[in-house]
């Protein structure tokens, strides 16, 4: 796991695998993989709260558990910045991974595909293959969403690109 | 507008004509003369040809498909008007797309199906095609809108979706399946799908639908440096599936360690992309009118004026369903297709004693008998030839261990969805 940071690793070694190879048009597979998801998931979001690192809610947005929405959240400078989070399950899932987006940031960075699609490292897409079908959406938040969070917020924030919410509101009210 | 401004023209002559007072004359003629340069900048505006019923090889400067058609008068091509039953979906119309598109139209191909979900903007400007006066616009409908002013003939479909969700990978399937331009052909509604997507889960999308469909496809990519790229012919069955072995790219010699990725997701260059769209028609037109040598994978190493080449067989053990099926399907139709290559092998045999074509062979050329193609050469995709190099690594194999023991699974869906949104609002 050469490019990623002690923290993420020992992170992602406590989110449970998953282990059936189902991608939404698979029927009756599929719906043993979606347990699977919401069993990463669960453990993955108790863990954060438990460690005091929560930040983010995200549920299926569909009863087919196609389409995920949500929230992300990053804190820099004692101040919180919290951005919509969407994805779809691609249909060659797990095979690919979910291209995560953060809707409210298209346009705002490089690091960021159209329709505001995250851009990932070079190291993600080579360790979502290795591990296929083990990795699932908790796996993509952690080792995708999380990294990614931690390198564009600051730069989005120090460059002036996005604001705080207090502030956005100051600078309305005033 | 011709008609109307030579009405105004000669309402202004018999105006000066009849006009007592002649201080009045140079005015008139001022007027005159503006007239005639709206006369000049109408003519100017754009012409639309009309549509053309049969091709003709006639050689004149009013037939648009006098050039193509010579390629048949000088024995390249056998019979060049086929091009107009053939239907081509091109998925992705980028920097690769749109230009394949573009050849294609002019070539006067049968139909066109456009598949993308994007909008054209101003930094998409630095490839060929598309007109900063189509930004806003879906590539689809500003492709659409280009290519029926370039030829009328050919028969255009958009569709603006995103073939890796559930419902744009439905609608994609369906309208391949589709048969409405040539009802009685077999297989799907198209020769040939060509990928000009830009990211690996659209091409393992175009992938997944040309198994289901047995339909033969092409994939062509460029590197996120900009400075090489590949073309793929995927025969289903016959030879190795996008699916079958981590992606293979070519290596473009610089030093990973070197390149600065901080800040960009991705470079693009016109003249790569012009390139491997080059490449990529070329190959479907060898492919679909049946000359010269098709290749099943081409690369193009910019840096290094490179092209290396190579053919990959199918894997026995590939994860994907419908690509193990095919395989099945190719094997036994293996004794039919061996017959016909003799028969074919045959025919030339008696063909050449017919016409002693090289009495002398000056150029000391050795004729070599390539129907049998899938032979010892084939390499198997574990040994790469030089320049090329897998995008991604194999999956891990023990994972297997853990999904075969049989899971214990008493747990309810929509119990288990309760409990996440139980902590997510906790
Ligand atoms: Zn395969």
């Amino acid at each position: 796991m050469e490019g990623w940071d002690p923290n993420t690793k020992s992170t992602l070694t406590q989110i449970p695998l998953l282990a059936t190879k189902a991608g939404p048009r698979d029927g009756a597979a599929w719906t043993q993989r979606l347990k699977e998801e919401y069993k990463a998931l669960i453990t993955y979001t108790q863990m954060n709260k438990s460690n005091d690192n929560d930040w983010f809610r995200i549920s299926a947005a569909n009863p087919e558990g196609t389409r995920w929405t949500g929230k992300c959240w990053y804190v820099y400078n004692l101040l919180k910045y919290e951005f919509d989070l969407q994805f779809d399950i691609p249909v060659t899932y797990p095979s690919t991974a979910p291209e995560l987006e953060l809707p409210q940031l298209d346009g705002k960075t490089q690091k960021m595909y159209r329709g505001g699609k995250i851009c990932l490292t070079v190291h993600f897409k080579p360790l979502w293959a290795k591990n296929c079908p083990r990795f699932g959406i908790a796996h993509a938040l952690c080792l995708g969403l999380a990294p990614w969070l931690a390198a564009e917020v600051p730069i989005l924030v120090d460059s002036g690109m996005i604001k705080h919410k207090d502030d956005a509101t100051t600078s309305t009210e005033s | 507008m011709e008609v109307e401004l030579k009405q105004l023209n000669a309402d202004l002559q018999f105006l000066s004509q009849s006009l007592p007072d002649p201080s009045h004359h140079a005015l008139l003629r001022k007027i005159q003369l503006r007239v005639e340069d709206l006369g000049k900048l109408a003519a100017a505006a754009p012409v639309h040809r009309s549509k053309v019923e049969d091709m003709s090889a006639e050689v004149v400067d009013s037939n648009p498909y006098s050039r193509l058609m010579a390629l048949q008068r000088m024995g390249i091509v056998e019979n060049y008007e086929r091009i107009r039953d053939f239907s081509v979906a091109i998925v992705g119309i980028g920097g690769v797309g749109s230009v394949a598109a573009e050849m294609l139209t002019r070539c006067g191909i049968g139909r066109l199906l456009l598949y993308d979900y994007d909008k054209v903007e101003l930094a998409n400007m630095n490839r060929l095609f598309f007109r900063p006066d189509q930004v806003g616009l879906t590539k689809t409908d500003a492709a659409v809108q280009t290519l029926s002013d370039i030829n009328p003939d050919v028969v255009l479909e958009s569709y603006t979706l995103n073939i890796t969700t559930v419902t744009g990978f439905e609608t994609f399937m369906s309208s391949l399946k589709k048969k409405s331009f040539r009802p009685n052909k077999e297989g799907s509604g198209v020769d040939l799908v060509l990928s000009c997507v830009d990211n690996y889960e659209a091409r393992m999308a175009v992938n997944q639908a040309c198994n289901e469909l047995s339909q033969t496809w092409m994939e062509s990519g460029v590197s996120e440096d900009a400075v090489s790229g590949h073309i793929q012919l995927l025969i289903p069955g016959e030879t190795a599936c996008f699916a079958c072995a981590p992606p293979l790219v070519v290596a473009s010699g610089v030093d990973e360690r070197t390149l600065k990725r901080e800040g960009v997701c991705a470079a693009s260059l016109p003249t790569t992309m012009g390139v491997v769209a080059g490449l990529l028609v070329q190959n479907t037109l060898k492919l679909l009118l049946g000359f010269g040598q098709v290749s099943p994978y081409l690369g193009y190493n910019s840096l290094k004026d490179f092209f290396p080449t190579m053919q990959m067989r199918p894997n026995p053990q590939c994860s994907n369903v419908a690509c193990l099926k095919r395989q099945e399907e190719y094997m036994l139709a293996k004794p039919a297709r061996d017959a016909a290559a003799k028969a074919k092998m045959e025919a030339e045999v008696l063909s050449i004693e017919e016409v002693p074509l090289h009495d002398d062979n000056e150029w000391n050329i050795s004729v070599v008998n390539d129907v049998e193609l899938d032979g010892p050469d084939t390499r198997s995709s574990d040994v790469l030839p030089e320049g090329l190099t897998h995008e991604l690594p194999s999956a891990d194999e023990f994972h297997k261990a853990i999904s075969d023991a049989p899971v214990a699974d008493n747990d309810d869906l929509e119990d288990l969805r309760r409990q996440l949104e139980a902590i997510n609002s906790a």
